[in-house]
């Protein structure tokens, strides 16, 4: 090896964003650049960042794809806010992505890329690389795709398909800043090109040639070497919200004993759901892919009615083709999780970025007195224990849960501990014997009010469930005015106890800060990042965090009144604030919203508590 | 099999369905009858009381599984096919019944309606039509004649209606029959058909609403009127029809026509003989639309073909999985793929 490799800076942390043309393959050069940096030992967290579009018109800045990995030596909540190293394999996605590189950024870009033609599509005027746009960048200018057609050559592949692995050159050149060993790639290669060993090859030289070129460049003064991280004892993995929340469902059906089924309807950011469970009928996952978002959740009630776990996942404009179906379930008292990955709204409106707009509508938009549960997950490896608890709360409580999750953390991973399904909280539903004399539909459960659940097929409990109202344990029709107003309040104290049977609200920090900050769902990463290096700089700020919405965690007005100020932090116009302010008037709330299909910057928020902590 | 519907000896009556909920259609309501034929229907199949759901949309029609001492659920408006879908396929070995109206089926529920035709579960659904919203007190549903004055039509409809038997075939199902609410014997015989049959049968039962649409199907039903205007079709048999049985179908042409036998030379060896069971739907179709005074309605199984139900492909699917996957549990699918230790 050269003598650069002596010159290894350490850091604690970078980030990398890899931006291309959405054929250019940049999800697979992050995600294998993820692998890479698991067998490093880092702990780790990505994003990618794509077009609505599949295929946007080539070279253009709404057709940019991207990815972009936080990792360190140290906890990684977030995939971060400004990258280190931006990989632009075209002029549109350079321009796409300048304003997320730090001001010092190392730019790799394809050079041959940038044409006339390339440039007038990506809308500059003159070529950035010359005129002084990057000045302050160390900018390293590859000949990536005559490189790449150099490196096949003795292959004779044809040029369409020797461009195909270019994305290979720009990982190799990063590999080699990295110190990355490339072999575990190599066996990717080999596994997923199985039938096409020529592509194999192809792959390997193009990879091997990157790597090399970064070690001839003198453009790197330095490489970098980001050490292991100190994690847990354990078996770990890279997971994406969806996937873990697909997985959560599965390990809840195996706990609880009762077979999953989804009915859904493909949306983005949620079809991954109904990807993942569907491959799964080896555990016995029953999957329809409805005709619609309504059919979706309507097939599911059936299957809760005779003894599934019932699950259906969309996204807010499938939440609102649902809204009346839920009422059903709300009132026949019939277990069913449903799936909100939140996008930008209303409408269309974003598909492909994130938002924590549907609260309002999880909680109030349906017709009648129609309570559910209500909660989010936090991260994407959250998921997983988000989607297991959301079920045990509607098996053992016979109720609608409505799980918030949001297309960042669906489609965004990080660093998963594997639990053992063992070591989970077990799940118990109530589910009645053959011939129990005691049987009524509507008997209640005086320490939960759920009723108990009967299924079509067992002898003796034989009964009527539907949308109209019921008699109070016998659960005939009725239109008797007292019953009415006994079931509404029943139905919705039934969900409020659901908050003897969840966790505490945690705070992190002191117990009387002069700020607490305030948030909920997919946020929790940045907020934590954010309020960890506020309390590391000696400020006064806490953080409760929330994941359970209605009922909210049993001691938050506790919290809520030991604080100076209050700062509740949403990716909305503050839907979860108004709610607090809803449930516990007496406080005076500050608020800070950001609607712009973005994340949260760990730098804005900080911004922010300072300002306030300065008035 | 594991996952199909179980018959066995079963010596059941009409009480063991009898429901203690007071009947509430209007007095000569049609739906009257269905309900007497099903009562007669059900303890006949040698399927266990508890096996059997009967689910339900919105509308005058629905409120029928709250009369049967069965597993019943009362859905939301036009999604009972929907319903019916998860409680069969989440658990095959129930006998699921399905009852709709032509507003439920055919106007909000018009989705599900082709996109369970097409799936092919073994439900049996009937659909009780009477060409009339009856709970919202009387406007015109997808069925409704042209030029009908309803309170939602004062100037006539001026909309052409569906003919369900044609929506079943143009949604490729494998089932679909036709039954009048007068006739007892018939429809209790196609009640059974529909049973025996593997997958989702359709059957629309003309139904009289004795408020809103008084005698809407009297020229096919009424004592006087209907020999001439309906024919009841059986498998194998000639189609013939007529107060003296000698009126027949023959096919002229690409066309449907009727004859009478003895006339132009026409022999009982020139009509049609019904076919069922013939995949290709192009007679089942033109016998769906036969429609008077020019052609007989026709009356009974118009179509049941064999094919596999949607549940028999996927319980067969989910069986081969459990075989050749090294996954056996939640914590062999978390562990596979790649992972990494830390010690």
């Amino acid at each position: 090896m050269t003598s650069k490799k002596d010159r290894v800076v350490e850091l604690k942390k970078a980030v990398i964003r890899f931006a291309g043309d959405s054929g250019d393959g940049m999800q697979l050069t992050g995600n294998l650049f993820s692998d890479s940096t698991a067998f490093a030992g880092n702990d780790f967290a990505t994003f990618p960042d794509y077009p609505a579009e599949i295929r946007a018109p080539q070279g253009t800045v709404s057709g940019v794809s991207g990815f972009q990995i936080h990792f360190g030596q140290v906890d990684i909540h977030t995939s971060g806010d400004l990258a280190d190293v931006l990989v632009a394999m075209n002029p549109a996605s350079l321009k796409a992505n300048m304003s997320w590189i730090t001001r010092e950024a190392i730019i790799i870009v394809d050079s041959d890329a940038f044409t006339d033609k390339n440039l007038e599509k990506a809308g500059y005027k003159t070529d950035p690389l010359e005129d002084g746009t990057l000045n302050g960048h160390i900018l390293v200018k590859a000949p990536i795709s005559t490189m790449t057609k150099e490196a096949v050559k003795e292959l004779n592949l044809d040029n369409k398909t020797a461009q195909k692995s270019k994305n290979m050159f720009a990982l190799g050149i990063v590999f080699y800043m990295f110190n990355r060993d490339y072999k575990p790639t190599f066996k990717f290669f080999e596994q997923k090109f199985k039938a096409n060993p020529l592509i194999i090859e192809a792959n390997k030289a193009v990879l091997t040639a990157g790597y090399y070129f970064g070690d001839t460049l003198e453009a790197f003064a330095n490489t970098y070497k980001v050490e292991p991280a100190d994690l847990k004892k354990g078996l770990y993995r890279n997971v994406t919200g969806n996937l873990a929340t697909a997985w959560g469902l599965m390990a809840a059906s195996e706990r609880s004993g009762r077979k999953i089924f989804l009915g859904s309807y493909p949306i983005t950011p949620a079809t991954e759901i109904l990807q993942e469970l569907t491959k799964h009928k080896e555990l016995s996952v029953i999957a329809l892919q409805a005709e619609d978002e309504i059919a979706g959740i309507v097939s599911s009630i059936g299957a809760s009615f005779t003894g599934s776990l019932a699950v259906t996942s969309t996204s807010g404009p499938g939440l609102s083709l649902k809204s009346e179906a839920i009422g059903l379930a709300v009132i026949t008292e019939l277990p069913i999780v449903i799936i909100d990955v939140q996008r930008g709204g209303p409408s269309t409106g974003l598909p492909t970025k994130s938002e924590q707009s549907d609260l309002y509508q999880a909680l109030f938009g349906r017709n009648g007195e129609a309570p559910v549960v209500v909660m989010s997950a936090l991260s994407p490896a959250d998921c997983f224990f988000a989607a297991y608890e959301a079920c045990k709360i509607s098996l053992e409580h016979m109720t609608p849960v409505i799980l918030l999750t949001d297309g960042s953390i669906a489609n965004g991973s990080e660093v998963f501990k594997i639990p053992k399904v063992a070591d989970l909280a077990n799940i118990i539903p109530p589910i009645v014997p053959a011939n129990d004399p005691d049987y009524k539909p509507y008997k209640r459960n005086p320490e939960t009010l759920s009723r108990r659940w009967a299924l079509p097929g067992t002898a003796g409990l034989r009964h009527r469930l539907g949308g109209l109202e019921k008699d109070n344990v016998f659960g005939n029709v009725s239109h008797d005015p007292m019953n009415h107003q006994l079931m509404s309040e029943l139905r919705k104290e039934k969900v409020e106890r659901v908050a003897n049977f969840i966790p505490e609200q945690e705070v992190i920090g002191d117990d009387n800060a002069d700020i607490l900050v305030v948030s909920w769902g997919g946020t929790y990463g940045v907020m934590l990042t954010a309020i960890e290096e506020l309390r590391n700089e000696g400020k006064s700020v806490s953080l409760a965090h929330f994941k359970h919405i209605m009922p909210l965690p049993r001691n938050t007005r506790d919290i809520l009144s030991r604080h100076k100020k209050i700062l509740v932090c949403e990716i909305n116009l503050g839907q979860f604030v108004n709610y607090l302010r809803m449930q516990f008037p007496e406080f005076a709330y500050l608020q800070y919203n950001k609607i712009q299909g973005l994340p949260f910057m760990v730098a804005e928020l900080k911004d922010k508590v300072n300002e306030l902590l300065n008035d | 099999m594991e996952n199909t519907i179980v018959t066995k000896n079963l010596v059941l009556s009409k009480e063991d369905f009898g429901s203690d909920q007071m009947v509430k259609w209007c007095p000569g309501c049609g739906d009257h009858a269905i309900l007497k034929s099903i009562e007669n229907v059900f303890p006949e199949m040698g399927i266990a009381k508890e096996d059997f759901v009967v689910v339900s949309g919105i509308g005058c029609s629905s409120r029928f599984p709250y009369y049967m001492n069965t597993y019943g659920f009362h859905g939301i408006h036009g999604r009972a096919a929907a319903l019916a879908t998860g409680v069969k396929l989440a658990n095959p070995k129930l006998s699921v019944w399905m009852i709709s109206g032509d507003g439920d089926s055919m106007a909000i529920g018009g989705n599900h309606f082709i996109h369970i035709a097409r799936r092919n579960l073994d439900i049996n659904y009937l659909m009780f039509n009477n060409k009339i919203y009856g709970l919202t007190k009387g406007q015109y549903s997808p069925t409704t004649p042209k030029g009908s004055k309803t309170k939602s039509s004062p100037q006539g409809s001026f909309e052409t209606p569906f003919n369900p038997g044609e929506l079943v075939i143009g949604a490729r199902g494998k089932f679909f029959a036709r039954v009048i609410d007068t006739n007892l014997k018939l429809m209790t015989q196609v009640f059974r058909e529909a049973a025996e049959h593997k997958g989702t049968s359709i059957v629309e039962i003309l139904a009289n609403c004795v408020i809103f649409n008084n005698q809407v199907h009297a020229l096919i039903t009424g004592r006087e009127t209907k020999d001439d205007n309906q024919i009841i079709l059986e498998a194998g048999k000639p189609m013939i029809f007529g107060a003296n049985n000698d009126k027949g179908i023959v096919l002229r042409g690409t066309k449907l026509v009727a004859v009478e036998i003895g006339k132009d030379g026409i022999t009982e060896a020139d009509l049609l003989v019904h076919d069922p069971s013939d995949p290709d739907p192009g007679i089942h179709l033109m016998l769906a639309n036969m429609a008077p005074p020019e052609l007989p309605a026709a009356l009974g199984v118009i179509r049941s073909v064999a094919a596999e139900t949607l549940e028999e492909a996927m319980y067969a699917s989910i069986a081969h999985e459990k075989k050749v996957s090294k996954i056996k549990c939640v914590d062999d699918l978390l562990t596979s793929g790649a992972t990494w230790t830390i010690d």
